[in-house]
């Protein structure tokens, strides 16, 4: 049996391989042509293909789970997601004007604070957010860039536009994915990579990054020392922290590979001290100095913040940059821009409602059952309640959780997330999907090609996590020719 | 710049490769020596126990040593002498060391350690378990090949090699101590007579050989027909056959002079020279080999102790 467009159905979605049973949309054109050219043995051949690519890269994430950390195979489907070269590089631009935007007002809020004067953002909002941090007031980073590394979550609703759903901002993590997701595509469909059909490549990645990474560098030498600071082996990134490291040719360190003296920061190598210029953070700030934050942190290396502080190593992403990754602030990123640019927003935020305002909230609770509830600072798709999906208890137990922290909370309409086609068992389905690209800034700014796009590989869910059951597809940016 | 803490891993993702390879050779050598040698003799499975060195280990899992029960020890089964454990350890050590290591070479060992955990020595057909173990030393030597045609000649290669030639010295050791402190009395004792035995201890040395891949080089530079003198004497004294003990502490004192501070290393290297250098085989020999191969051995686990003491972080 092969695949049958006609008998693809997406039902009320927006999907973005057809635009109605039977027709894909200009950019998906050949592919979708070429799938129905094979049959369905000859994709799960190719199928089976990735599966062991994927196995012998050692491509994988770690679960935690009560039998002991699991490191598992990175789940990923064969078929590619499409997006037209046209429509990716207004978003790109989007995403540039929005990570622009967001450092200004981090910059601002630690420095000048003109956005409170000017009572665009209030004042409370900030000092309330637990990733605030009071010890960074003062600090003035090189190029006023506190957030040099940006994964925002994209998502498209019923009108097939590109939304923000998320700025991450802190660590993080997902774009290994999407450079071996393009490796092991190249693998099982080699064929499509020929000179007609012209995909952008993504693998300038981690040159990029290195590039951004060395312009913080505070010593003007021609080879800072650049490091990967990871949490150590069982972190859930691990396999990220040690690609990127691998392919900038940076080194990986622990908090134990590296000591402070002078104000100084130093890595333990075979030939003894050696002086560290940048640290590409991957540890959350709360744990990289136990002499300023977290005290019982085992993870990060005393001293290391005054050295920051000290104009004497540069650290990516900054401390502190995380207070505009909560959700609440969120919600006032299109004022941001505004504010800071004296530009409309490109990009589109996700329609959202402020539990700290009285009417909003009233709103929220009186429609609970068809809202997306989120805390302000959780990560991973915890501690959200889906309204149209919770039962009477759950919806209850929110209303109380909102009206008890009112500023934690925020709320947004249920978006029906596009859909894709998935290879499942028997044949071509539509999935939900959400994208994440992710955005450097430091003297200049950079996007990737597309960017990692998650999966939710069981029908009808919108829960796209790997650490929920989601699964990956390589994205292609590609140009109509 | 080589972190002290990735020096350590490749270090040890080395030795373990080294070990495992040379184990399944031990195994593939053994079971071809087991069919040719009289039922009576003292060599058994056991000697093969003694040289991976986990005589108390096995002993308290087993009461004797079979072929069965000593394959499955030191092929699957969870213990510190068997390949499982060892490629078990060096993915490990590879896996959190990926940022130095060519891409291939991780992939490599990922491939390897999936197809030792996916396959038994146990219960296949005749000859089954004569590929798998081929597959092993082929894959190992692969990968040996891999790095040395695709790495720098950098620290971190530095520490992969200075690994290998000790894992080998160390090896090269324990077989000749089996091979002249135990074997020999065994095979001159109990009730079978010494012209009985003569072919079969020729068989014997041939062998120890073979499980180090020395058969064919000790033929072309020794020339001489296969007797205990001369094979020890070739194992642990010529200086061109790549696991050869003295072979490998040459190699050792022209690595060790490319990392800094190296001093304490090179002068145990040195004293391990002259201990080896110095060894009367012949002598030895009749006296009884094994205190003196003792010896060496503490010498060559000096060195480890001082590379560690030098360049790896300290214990905590």
């Amino acid at each position: 049996m092969r695949v049958n467009w006609k008998t693809y159905n997406p039902g009320k979605f927006f999907d973005e391989m057809i635009s109605s049973p039977g027709y894909p949309r200009k950019s998906s054109r050949r592919l979708a042509g070429y799938l129905s050219s094979l049959t369905h043995e000859e994709l799960l051949e190719k199928k089976t293909a990735s599966e062991l690519a994927i196995k012998t890269m050692g491509v994988s994430f770690t679960v935690y789970s009560d039998a002991g950390n699991i490191d598992r195979e990175w789940p990923f489907d064969i078929i590619p997601r499409i997006i037209a070269a046209k429509e990716w590089d207004q978003t790109s631009a989007g995403l540039q004007q929005r990570l622009r935007a967001i450092n200004l007002f981090i910059n601002d809020i630690y420095n000048d604070q003109k956005i409170f004067k000017d009572k665009v953002v209030p004042r409370e909002l900030i000092f309330e957010s637990t990733n605030f941090r009071k010890e960074c007031l003062g600090i003035k980073p090189r190029f006023g860039v506190w957030a040099h590394i940006c994964g925002t979550d994209l998502i498209k609703g019923d009108s097939g536009e590109f939304l923000v759903l998320e700025d991450n901002l802190r660590v993080p993590s997902g774009v290994s994915y999407m450079l071996e997701n393009r490796r092991v595509t190249k693998r099982v469909f080699p064929e499509l990579f020929d000179h007609d059909y012209n995909i952008r490549p993504v693998t300038e990645y981690p040159a990029q990054l290195l590039e951004t990474l060395s312009a913080i560098s505070p010593r003007k030498v021609k080879h800072p020392e650049v490091v990967v600071l990871t949490p150590g082996v069982y972190n859930s990134a691990y396999f990220e922290h040690s690609f990127l490291a691998q392919r900038m040719g940076a080194e990986l360190v622990e908090g134990g590979d590296l000591v402070v003296e002078d104000e100084k920061v130093y890595m333990k190598t075979i030939d003894g001290l050696s002086q560290v210029d940048v640290i590409y953070r991957r540890i959350d700030d709360q744990f990289i100095d136990p002499t300023v934050f977290n005290k019982d942190s085992m993870l990060g290396v005393p001293g290391l913040f005054n050295a920051w502080v000290k104009g004497n190593v540069a650290l990516a992403n900054a401390p502190g940059a995380g207070v505009a990754d909560d959700k609440i602030i969120y919600t006032y990123v299109p004022k941001i821009i505004k504010y800071y640019l004296d530009e409309d927003p490109i990009l589109p935020n996700v329609e959202s409602y402020m539990c700290i305002d009285k009417a909003q909230r009233d709103h929220v609770l009186k429609n609970l059952d068809k809202l997306v509830v989120k805390p302000a600072n959780e990560s991973g798709g915890y501690g959200m309640l889906i309204g149209p999906q919770a039962s009477k208890k759950e919806l209850a137990e929110f209303a109380r959780r909102i009206n008890a922290d009112p500023r934690n909370y925020m709320a947004q309409p249920l978006i029906s997330l596009s859909t894709v086609p998935i290879l499942s068992d028997r044949v071509v389905e539509p999935r939900h999907v959400d994208l994440r690209p992710f955005v450097l800034q430091a003297d200049k700014s950079y996007v990737t090609a597309g960017g990692l796009t998650r999966v939710a590989m069981v029908k009808g869910s919108y829960i796209v996590n790997s650490s929920q059951g989601g699964g990956s597809k390589d994205t292609w940016i590609v140009d109509d020719a | 710049m080589l972190l002290s803490r990735v020096a350590e891993r490749v270090y040890w993702q080395s030795r373990y490769l080294e070990r495992a390879e040379n184990t399944a050779r031990l195994l593939s050598v053994f079971s071809s020596l087991m069919m040719d040698l009289p039922p009576k003799t003292k060599l058994g499975w056991h000697s093969l126990i003694q040289i991976a060195g986990a005589t108390e280990a096995f002993y308290e899992k087993h009461k004797v040593a079979t072929e069965r029960s000593v394959m499955r020890y030191m092929w699957a089964d969870q213990n510190d002498y068997s390949i499982s454990h060892m490629l078990v350890m060096a993915r490990e050590n590879a896996r959190t060391t990926r940022e130095v290591m060519p891409t291939e070479a991780f992939e490599h060992i990922n491939t390897l350690y999936h197809f030792a955990k996916d396959n038994s020595l146990s219960g296949e057909k005749p000859g089954a378990k004569h590929e798998l173990l081929e597959k092993i030393i082929a894959s190992c030597q692969q990968l040996t090949g891999l790095i040395s045609g695709t790495m720098s000649r950098d620290d971190t290669y530095t520490f992969i090699s200075l690994a290998r030639n000790i894992e080998r010295a160390d090896m090269t050791t324990r077989i000749v101590d089996v091979g002249s402190g135990d074997l020999l009395p065994g095979l001159t004792g109990g009730d079978i007579s010494q012209q009985v035995l003569e072919p079969y201890e020729n068989l014997l040395w041939m062998n120890i050989l073979r499980s180090l891949s020395a058969y064919q080089m000790y033929r072309q530079h020794v020339q001489q027909i296969v007797n205990s003198k001369d094979v020890v004497e070739f194992l642990l004294k010529d200086g061109d056959f790549p696991r050869a003990v003295i072979y490998n502490l040459n190699e050792l004192k022209v690595l060790l002079k490319t990392l800094p501070r190296h001093g304490k290393a090179s002068t145990q290297v040195n004293k391990a020279l002259r201990v080896v250098r110095t060894a009367d085989i012949a002598m030895l020999l009749e006296r009884g080999l094994l205190e003196h191969i003792d010896a060496m051995q503490i010498e060559i686990g000096s060195i480890h102790q001082k590379i560690a003491q030098t360049w790896f972080l300290p214990q905590t």
